[in-house]
This record gives structure tokens, sequence and C-alpha cells, in this order.
């Protein structure tokens, strides 16, 4: 769940001056971003201690963090404001229970639910997860991983899922 | 008067002397290929004589100081004459001879099985390349271990052991407190940083970082940075048991020196090694310290390995048996032959990846990996293959059994890709039999190509490792041929 909420600002420059002086009295919470609204992407940014450039796609706007590690996070904002899709790449996986907050859980139900004698025999596998509420993808090896989430009910109409990646 | 060596010097004069005789002599007489051996040459005469030489060989090189160079390589032992010959006087000369032998040559074939797994066979697995390896506690050869059912992984760098397998006590380099957590696709390991001599079959390599990967419920806990890398619905740690390992060990033997690498020298990594001297905190770890790649550390054959499983037919075979050899080029046993050289980049976000074109799209994360137990690729839609499994997320099921598809592969070093075939049979089918080996299991991986063992059946699979020089292209990089 998200502690800063900025009903009525509607522009990200906005959210990101209100955001950097609260940042100054708070220390910063470990907040989801998927789901959230935008300013939660600076928030992850502070976490993070990256480098962010955003990008203006007009059916969204992308948002690239990347970590001192290397790592780069992606966050795609629709026009309502809400943070409908994340994407990562590099050698060390971003915390994935932060990154994805509630829907990990939900997640986790949903892959557990999906388990099967069949699946257990499945080894060293990408993690592949498929439903209404969510999708989540990750796949690599050692030095190089992958990975991309949504919520198929925020993505902006006309926006393909394989642009989240 | 004696003259020594190279004699190309000729300070000891005139020409109006005479020379009686020339003797040349080489030390050591024995050498192997790609070594040298020193000759020198003593030119006895009378008068104001010259002592000196020039020198040549019948085979391999030789200096105008007498230093002579074996050829590079060779199987069989030679008889080298060297001769040295008096410049004043060429018709006086004298040889010497020197046996050049083969490289003492190890065994490096140790025998790989593709069966249900580690005894009792309580989670019976798949499609899971196994060897056999011996371990010791460094410079103690009375405390070992041989260690079966040790999955051979071109996923990953470096020796990884299940703490319930060790009767042994491996050592924590430099009395150090150094732990890990390593992340997989579907899970991760933790455990603390030991040191042992590793020998698979006639290798040894001494004094190698290894991992022994502990339970949750063992001292020291697993840091929370670490436990939130498990992917939902991911198995977290994976290294409690060998039931949930699937292994008694795992030997990763894939293109990179160690498992972190640079990534973790300058700046901690937030999620993989560990000073766990009090609380748990990300550390730096050298590269000598970190947790190596066995083969690297080989004294020969040491720059990569082949791994040559049999052809499985459709529908599976109760086990396989085939081998993981060291080296490549080194032997006779593991030149390229036929295999085509697919270069990958050996950092950023794409280390370790080619691209594979499928259906006209690329996708840059193609990569081989024996500690895959299917083909792992695309989703049903874009690949075109029904995945009407009862598992539907995991695996696929095409209706038309075997599905036969084409792929294209292309590394770094290519300027065009190389078509590859392959099959995919219903996983549904396949997993109702007893069959532990197919060539024909696969599942979805949206956006991604995992080659993973089926696709290793009925090749010759190369994988060079990074910083090491081989045959055929720049490590690191993947090698296959066409069967």
């Amino acid at each position: 769940m998200n502690v800063f909420k900025f009903v009525g600002i509607d522009s990200l420059a906005g959210a990101r001056i209100l955001l950097a002086s609260l940042l100054l009295a708070l220390p910063v919470p470990a907040l989801a971003v998927l789901g959230d609204n935008a300013a939660s992407v600076l928030t992850d940014q502070a976490r993070m201690k990256g480098t962010l450039r955003s990008e203006d796609n007009r059916t969204y706007v992308m948002h690239e963090i990347t970590e001192p590690t290397g790592t780069v996070v992606r966050e795609f904002v629709s026009p309502a404001g809400a943070v409908f899709g994340v994407a990562w790449e590099g050698q060390f996986p971003p915390d994935l229970q932060q990154l994805l907050g509630p829907y990990y859980q939900q997640a986790e139900k949903a892959q557990k639910a999906a388990s099967s004698a069949q699946q257990q025999r499945q080894k060293r596998a990408p993690i592949v997860i498929e439903t209404p509420g969510l999708v989540v993808y990750e796949t690599g090896h050692m030095r190089s991983f992958h990975g991309q989430a949504y919520i198929p009910q925020l993505v902006p109409q006309g926006v393909q899922a394989s642009e989240i990646h | 008067m004696v003259a020594c060596g190279g004699g190309s010097s000729n300070s000891s004069g005139g020409s109006n002397g005479t020379i009686t005789s020339v003797t040349a002599f080489c030390s050591p007489s024995t050498v192997q290929y790609g070594q040298s051996s020193q000759c020198s040459a003593t030119v006895m005469g009378t008068g104001n004589f010259s002592s000196a030489v020039t020198w040549t060989a019948s085979t391999g090189s030789i200096s105008s100081s007498g230093v002579f160079n074996a050829p590079s390589a060779g199987n069989v032992s030679l008889l080298v004459t060297v001769t040295a010959t008096s410049t004043q006087d060429t018709s006086k000369s004298g040889t010497a001879t020197i046996t050049v032998n083969p490289v003492q040559m190890v065994n490096n074939v140790a025998p790989i099985i593709v069966d249900a797994g580690p005894d009792p066979v309580n989670a019976p697995t798949v499609n899971t390349p196994f060897v056999t390896i011996t371990i010791c506690v460094p410079g103690n050869p009375s405390q070992c271990q041989t260690i079966d059912h040790v999955e051979v992984d071109t996923g990953s760098s470096g020796l990884r052991i299940v703490s319930s397998v060790l009767t042994i006590s491996l050592p924590q380099a430099n009395n150090s407190t150094l732990d890990e957590c390593l992340v997989f696709e579907d899970g991760y390991v933790w455990g603390p940083v030991a040191t042992a001599t590793i020998t698979v079959t006639g290798e040894t390599a001494s004094n190698v970082p290894v991992q022994i990967m502990i339970p949750t419920s063992t001292s020291p806990p697993v840091p929370s940075s670490c436990s939130s890398q498990n992917p939902p619905g991911g198995n977290g740690n994976e290294g409690v048991s060998v039931d949930a390992f699937g292994a008694k060990a795992l030997i990763g033997v894939g293109l990179f020196q160690q498992d972190c690498g640079p990534g973790c020298t300058t700046n901690p990594a937030p999620d993989f090694y560990y000073d766990c001297s009090s609380v748990c905190t990300p550390t730096t770890v050298a590269l000598a310290q970190q947790v190596a790649n066995p083969v690297s550390m080989f004294p020969a054959d040491n720059n990569g390995v082949l791994i040559q499983l049999p052809a499985v037919p459709d529908g599976g075979s109760p086990t396989a048996n085939g081998n993981l050899i060291f080296g490549i080029g080194t032997q006779s046993n593991n030149g390229l032959g036929t295999a085509t050289v697919y270069t990958v980049p050996d950092s950023g976000n794409n280390a370790g990846d080619f691209t594979t074109i499928f259906n006209g799209t690329s996708y840059p994360q193609g990569f081989i990996d024996s500690g895959s137990n299917g083909i792992f690729f695309l989703n049903s839609k874009t690949a075109g293959v029904p995945a009407t499994c009862a598992d539907q997320t995991h695996w696929y099921c095409p209706t038309t059994s075997p599905d036969n598809l084409t792929a294209s592969n292309q590394g770094t070093n290519m300027s065009s890709a190389v078509p590859v075939n392959f099959s995919i049979e219903n996983a549904d089918a396949l997993l109702a039999t007893d069959n532990t080996a197919f060539s024909t299991l696969g599942g979805p991986n949206p956006g991604a190509f995992d080659w993973g063992l089926p696709f290793f059946f009925g090749r010759d699979v190369f994988t060079a490792i990074e910083n090491m020089s081989a045959p055929g292209g720049i490590p690191p990089y993947f090698a296959y041929n066409l069967p």
C-alpha cells in the first residue's frame, strides 16, 4: 500500500516536488509500485538509489530507473495515473516483494493453486503466472534476469502487453 | 678451446685456424609438446679458429642462441635431431637428439547419467544430468568424500553442496564469515562459502571456493533481502534438503569464472554475498574469494566443457548415459569438430545470451542451460503450440504430437543465424511414463528461449569460459553441431 496519496495532483512534476520535500522528513518506506499511483515511481527511485529517465509514449509514460548495480526497472503509468506494469532486467533482480506489493501475495496464491505433480517435476524453469488480475513472467540465468508484471485491467486501451518490457 | 651456447658471437676471432670437431648437447633431452630445451655446442680446433655455429632442428624450431622449441601439439613421440654446424667450416657439425613426448593427458571424461535422481527416489527428476565427484578438505587427502548425483549445470558457475550430504568438514576460507544467497529462476539457495579440493574423473582443482547450502532453520538465518528474491510462487529456499534440491549438489560449469564476478567486487550487491560476522550484511568480495567455476581452476583442460548425450527417441527413454568432457580442443576427444561457435556478451543485461529468431521475430534472450529440464520458449500464441495440458502454464501439450518446429540462433560473432530444428510432444503423455530422458519436453517462457536439456540429446554442446582461450572464437561462447 501507498502512504503517499496525491489526490488532486495531476502532474508528475508537482508530485516530484511535494514528494521530495516529504522524503526529507520521512524515512523511505518500503512501498509497492504495481497498481499504485505515479508518485510511487519516485519513491521507488529513492529506495533503489537509482537514476530516473522518463519517456512519454502518449498512451502511457515509461519511467526507467537504473539502479547502481546496473539493473534496470521500468514502470509504466497510464493516463489515469496508475502504474499498470513493471519490467526489469539485470544481473541482480529487484526486490520482487517490494516491487509487486500486495500483488506478490496474489501471484503467489495463483501459482500455488496451479501447482500439481507435473509442476513439481519441472525444474529451473521460468516463472509464468497468468491470472485475470495479474500476469508475471521471469526468465534468465546467473548474471542475466529479465521479468515483467502487469495488471491487465489497468493496461490502457491500445497498449500491447509486449510493450511492457 | 670450448665455446658454449649460441656461438654466433665470434670474439675468438680469425679464420686462419682449423676446426677439428663440433659436438652438441641439449638439456633437457626429453620434453613435451610445447616445451623448450637449451642446446649448446662444443667446438674444438687448432690455431685461431672461430667457435661460431648455426643451429638447425629436424622438427620444431631452434633460435640462433640454441633454444629449441618443440611443436605446440601432437599425439605421438618424436625424435628430433638438433644440429650445430661450424660457421667457419660447414663440413664440421655435431648433433644431439631430443625426445618430444605427448603432453601427459589426464582422463578428462566424467560419465553422465540422466535418471530419476538420488536414492531414495522420493521426488523423481526428469531431464537432469548427473555426475559423480570427489571433494576433499584442502591439503588433507585423508579427509575426502565421493558424492554421486551431482547435477551438471551450464547455466551457472560454482559447486554447491546440500549441507546434509557432507560427511567431512570443509573449512571456511581464511576463517571468513562469508555467506551467499544465490537466486535461481524459481527460488534461491543460502549458506556459507567454504573451500574444497574438487576431483572429477582425472581432473583436480585445489582450494576452490564452494557454497554449502543450508536449511532455513540453520544459522545464520536467511536475510530478508535474500528471501524476498523468491519469485511469486517460487520454491523459496531450494537447498534445504536433497529432495527439495533434486540433487546432492550442483556443479556449475557455465560461461563464467565466478558466480557473481565484477558485479560484486566494488559495490556490495543487494542480495548476493553477505558478511555474517554479526547480522548478515551485504558485502563486496574479491574475484578470488567468490564461488568459482571448478573447471577454470583445473591445471589443464580448463577452458570449457563438452557435454555429449545420446539421441533419445520420441516418447523418451528410461535413462540416458553420456559424457561430461573437460577442455575444448585440448585433447583428441574434445575438438570442436563440425560445431558452430555462438559468441555471447560477457557483461551487460544480456550477458550469456545469444539471439534466437522464431517466425521472423528476434528474441535477444536465447541461452543453453543443462539445468533447465525442458525447452522453455515464448508462449502458446507466439509459438503456435497448444498448451492444453492439465497444467497449462508450465508445459506445452500439442494436439499433433510431435510438433516439429524451427528456430535460428545467432551469436555476436555471426552475420547470419543458423537454423535449428526441434520437436515438442504432449507433456501430459510424456510425464505419465516412467521415462526420465525426453528430447521433446517443452513449456512456455514468454519472450525468451531457454534451450534446456532436450536440446543436448544427440549433439555435442560446448560452453567456453570467459577470459580463457579456446578454438573457434573468443569465450564466452556456446558451440554445438547440427545432429
